[in-house]
């Protein structure tokens, strides 16, 4: 625990506040795992930190938030992850 | 009889000094972007880490704006940080110095004083270091290099008292002070590791993970601010204790202020930093004229030390205070906050501005200006040219 003796900025973000974001995707990014090379720049470079590591160290999206925005498949410099449609 | 030496005396410049302190205070982590004046601390800091005497991560950042993000974020998880910087690296860091006072983190910073650009100077002015009046630090400043190193280790100690709780900046005059080879009394290793405890609290906890200078709803910030100007109020008593506990260890008196031959004086000086010593020997040369002269030696500028000031100056007949810094558009920085602190009490409260970029101030200006003074000659605000 935290103790310190003042009033000082400080938050306690909830995860998902805001319903599970993932549902406004559009576009789903896939990570084909045999081209990765697990150098991490999708987990660098995803703007909402929601791309995790396994133990293996490969990476891991959590769909549940995943908005789909695709930075990770631009970044990936082994073109390892595709955007695919989520609806037909 | 032989007096002996209790102390280890040594002769130090001012940055060398400063940086002997914070060794003694053995912070874990510094980032410190060189810059003159202080250049030659930081390049003492790191012969310290390199020879294995001070046992601390020194990062190498790229400018100053990182330096102070770097223990800002250090000091978050726990460590005793420390950086130093002047002019302009002290405006560039401008930014994360505010991020670092509204978060109330324990800091602490050596500002060697230099004059602003433009035009470019190199030389001492309190500009820079009055700039960052409002940021919600503590600041302090030294007239010597004894002081300079006095006022660092007790800086550790009030930054990090948990009713304070506030950083820390230490001011004192670049090439005055820095570059100035003294003798400086100084502690010994264990005297400043009893003085100095490692802190009590934790800023951030690793298994209970929030958000740090989240955004605050207006009823949020203002509550955070009014509890930050509570406690830089409490904070004049605790740095009062601390100089007090400080003295019986050193044997040095410190306090928000100095009172030089004030007490039964009718004309006082108000100054602060390294040129108290000129007006100390300009005391001396008007007592041997008959002028009844005082100084009254600001140490801690933030907070405002209101109520010394009244007790002390209350019966002048005159004041004059010397501002190395001007407010443009208004007036001397140090003279308004003097002026406000009299406010209700017939004082005539004078200003003078000397020593801007460095220009050169002895003795008999001090002399000269409270010689006008005594004859009625003397304006409201005079620029010494």
């Amino acid at each position: 625990m935290i103790n310190i003796p003042a009033v000082v900025p400080i938050a306690r973000p909830k995860i998902g506040s805001a319903g599970k974001t993932g549902l406004w995707r559009v576009e789903r990014p896939v990570i084909h795992y045999d081209k990765c090379t697990k150098c991490r720049l999708c987990v660098l470079y995803c703007p909402e930190n929601n791309i995790d590591l396994l133990e293996n160290l490969y990476p891991q999206i959590d769909y549940d938030y995943c908005k789909g925005c695709g930075v990770c498949a631009q970044v990936c410099p082994e073109k390892a992850i595709e955007m695919v449609r989520e609806v037909k | 009889m032989v007096q002996v030496l209790k102390r280890k005396a040594l002769a130090l410049v001012g940055n060398h000094a400063v940086a002997y302190a914070v060794k003694q205070a053995k912070p874990q982590v510094l980032a410190v972007f060189p810059i003159t004046p202080q250049t030659t601390m930081l390049e003492k800091l790191a012969e310290y880490i390199a020879s294995g005497e001070l046992k601390a991560e020194l990062i190498k950042v790229e400018s100053e704006h990182s330096a102070m993000a770097a223990i800002y974020g250090a000091a978050l998880a726990g460590a005793r940080v420390f950086t130093a910087t002047s002019s302009h690296g002290l405006l560039y860091m401008t930014e994360m110095i505010y991020w670092a006072g509204g978060q109330r983190v324990p800091i602490v910073a050596a500002i060697a004083t230099r004059a602003i650009a433009s035009p470019w100077s190199i030389l001492d002015e309190h500009q820079d270091f009055l700039s960052k009046r409002d940021a919600i630090w503590i600041q302090i400043m030294a007239e010597n290099v004894q002081e300079a190193y006095d006022l660092t280790i007790q800086a550790f100690r009030i930054s990090e008292d948990e009713r304070v709780i506030l950083p820390v900046m230490m001011g004192f005059d670049g090439f005055i002070l820095t570059h100035t080879m003294e003798k400086v009394e100084v502690l010994e290793d264990y005297e400043v590791d009893s003085f100095l405890p490692p802190r009590k609290f934790n800023l951030i906890d690793f298994s209970d993970p929030v958000g740090i200078g989240p955004l605050a709803q207006p009823d949020d910030y203002m509550r955070v601010r009014y509890d930050a100007m509570k406690a830089m109020e409490r904070s004049k008593s605790v740095i009062e204790e601390i100089m007090r506990e400080y003295e019986k260890l050193s044997g040095r008196k410190y306090d928000l202020v100095e009172c030089y031959k004030c007490e039964d004086a009718k004309y006082i000086f108000v100054t602060m930093g390294a040129w108290s010593g000129d007006a100390k020997v300009a005391v001396n040369m008007l007592r041997d004229e008959g002028i009844e002269a005082g100084l009254l030696k600001i140490i801690v500028f933030r907070p405002f030390p209101k109520e010394k000031v009244q007790e002390y100056l209350r019966s002048a007949k005159g004041v004059v205070v010397f501002d190395r810094d001007y407010s443009y558009g208004s007036g001397g920085i140090l003279a308004n906050e003097v002026k406000a602190a009299l406010y209700g009490l017939q004082v005539p409260v004078y200003s003078v501005i000397a020593g801007l970029g460095g220009k050169d101030v002895k003795p008999i200006h001090f002399q000269k200006v409270m010689e006008d003074l005594v004859n009625e000659k003397l304006e409201e605000e005079r620029w010494l040219l």
